[in-house]
């Protein structure tokens, strides 16, 4: 009971994506470019793909704002054969 | 270092993709060593200009993952990301643009696999997936199946080179069916590269001795027990079949022919 109450009273200053599978909350009117930054990755050395969609235009990740339940997917090179 | 005492052999058609011509018909993959030092003096020993990557999510809680580019020289080699762990033509293809969308090139190597303990490839999703990605731009190698057919639609669809493989991915059983492989050469006209199954040198030295242009390997490398020196091993070896290959090997028989003259004999 207390931590639903807990997690109703972030709710109501934020906004929960999925980021990466992982549901993660961050403050209401945040974009993609504000995730990043508060991840510390460099926008240049990831693709970002949001509800399915490639942010192809780097320039575009600050003015895309974030909502609940938004599917954001941060991916980059790894090893691989 | 004593590269020009190795091949005298005299020359060599070009190794050309969609247009590209590249320096090495040894092409290496980036996963499964042991650290990025040992991978970076790996890559450099082997010889290769095209080095394969894999697009995955970036770890949030990052220890300290930062992937695989910091550790590749861009101006030194070229990277081709590949499409490894997809399932289906739609995971294939949005893994494709993805990799696009990093901004180094249009090429993809393409797998879209079909079953989890061969891990061989899903041919009809395959068709598929190159297809899409022709359509779209893509300069599409495709990892196939030593099938002919398949690799016949492949060029249909518009792959710009075919990538049967020598046996299963990581296996290390070497060029299982010499005859297959022989034949797609003959029946193709984009390149074809072995991919996948080549263990050790004797396995990459045969494979390049059925005529195919190039050969793409990660796990003979990153497996063995010194990963540099079969990285050099290899690029020897791919050398030695591509020269025996030109050379046109002597025909075989089932009966001993003396090489020394049988006339002279002391009586």
């Amino acid at each position: 009971m207390m931590e639903m109450e807990q997690q109703s009273a972030v709710c109501r200053d934020g906004v929960v994506p999925v980021v990466n599978g992982e549901e993660r909350t961050v403050a209401a009117g945040s974009t993609l470019g504000d995730l990043l930054r508060e991840l510390s990755m460099n926008a240049n050395a990831v693709v970002v793909e949001h509800n399915r969609e490639i942010v192809r235009d780097r320039s575009r990740l600050d003015s895309m704002v974030l909502a609940t339940g938004d599917s954001v997917e941060i991916v980059h090179f790894v090893g691989g054969g | 270092m004593t590269e020009s005492t190795l091949i005298a052999g005299g020359t060599d058609t070009p190794f050309v993709i969609a247009g590209r011509t590249l320096r090495s018909r040894l092409m290496v993959g980036t996963g499964k060593y042991r650290s990025p030092d040992e991978m970076v003096r790996a890559l450099d020993a082997s010889g290769a200009e095209v080095v394969t990557v894999a697009v995955r999510r970036v770890d949030l809680n990052r220890s300290k993952d930062d992937g695989v580019l910091p550790h590749i020289d861009p101006t030194r080699y070229f990277l081709l990301s590949n499409t490894a762990g997809c399932y289906s033509a739609s995971d294939a293809v949005r893994y494709a643009r993805l990799a696009r969308a990093a901004g180094f090139n249009e090429w993809v190597k393409l797998e879209v696999i079909g079953d989890q303990h061969t891990l061989l490839p899903d041919t009809t999703a395959l068709l598929e997936a190159t297809r899409t990605l022709v359509g779209e731009g893509f300069v599409v190698l495709a990892y196939t199946n030593d099938d002919l057919i398949t690799a016949l639609r492949l060029e249909d669809a518009g792959a710009a080179a075919v990538m049967p493989l020598a046996s299963p991915i990581g296996s290390g059983l070497g060029l299982l069916n010499q005859y297959s492989i022989r034949t797609i050469k003959h029946r193709l006209s984009v390149p074809v590269i072995v991919d996948a199954g080549v263990g050790t040198a004797s396995d990459a030295c045969i494979t390049m001795e059925q005529g195919v242009d190039g050969i793409l390997m990660n796990t003979a490398l990153a497996a063995a027990d010194d990963p540099v020196r079969m990285a050099h091993a290899m690029r020897l070896a791919v050398d030695a079949g591509r020269q025996a290959h030109l050379a046109g090997r002597m025909p075989r028989r089932e009966v001993a022919v003396p090489s020394s003259p049988s006339v002279g004999m002391l009586e």
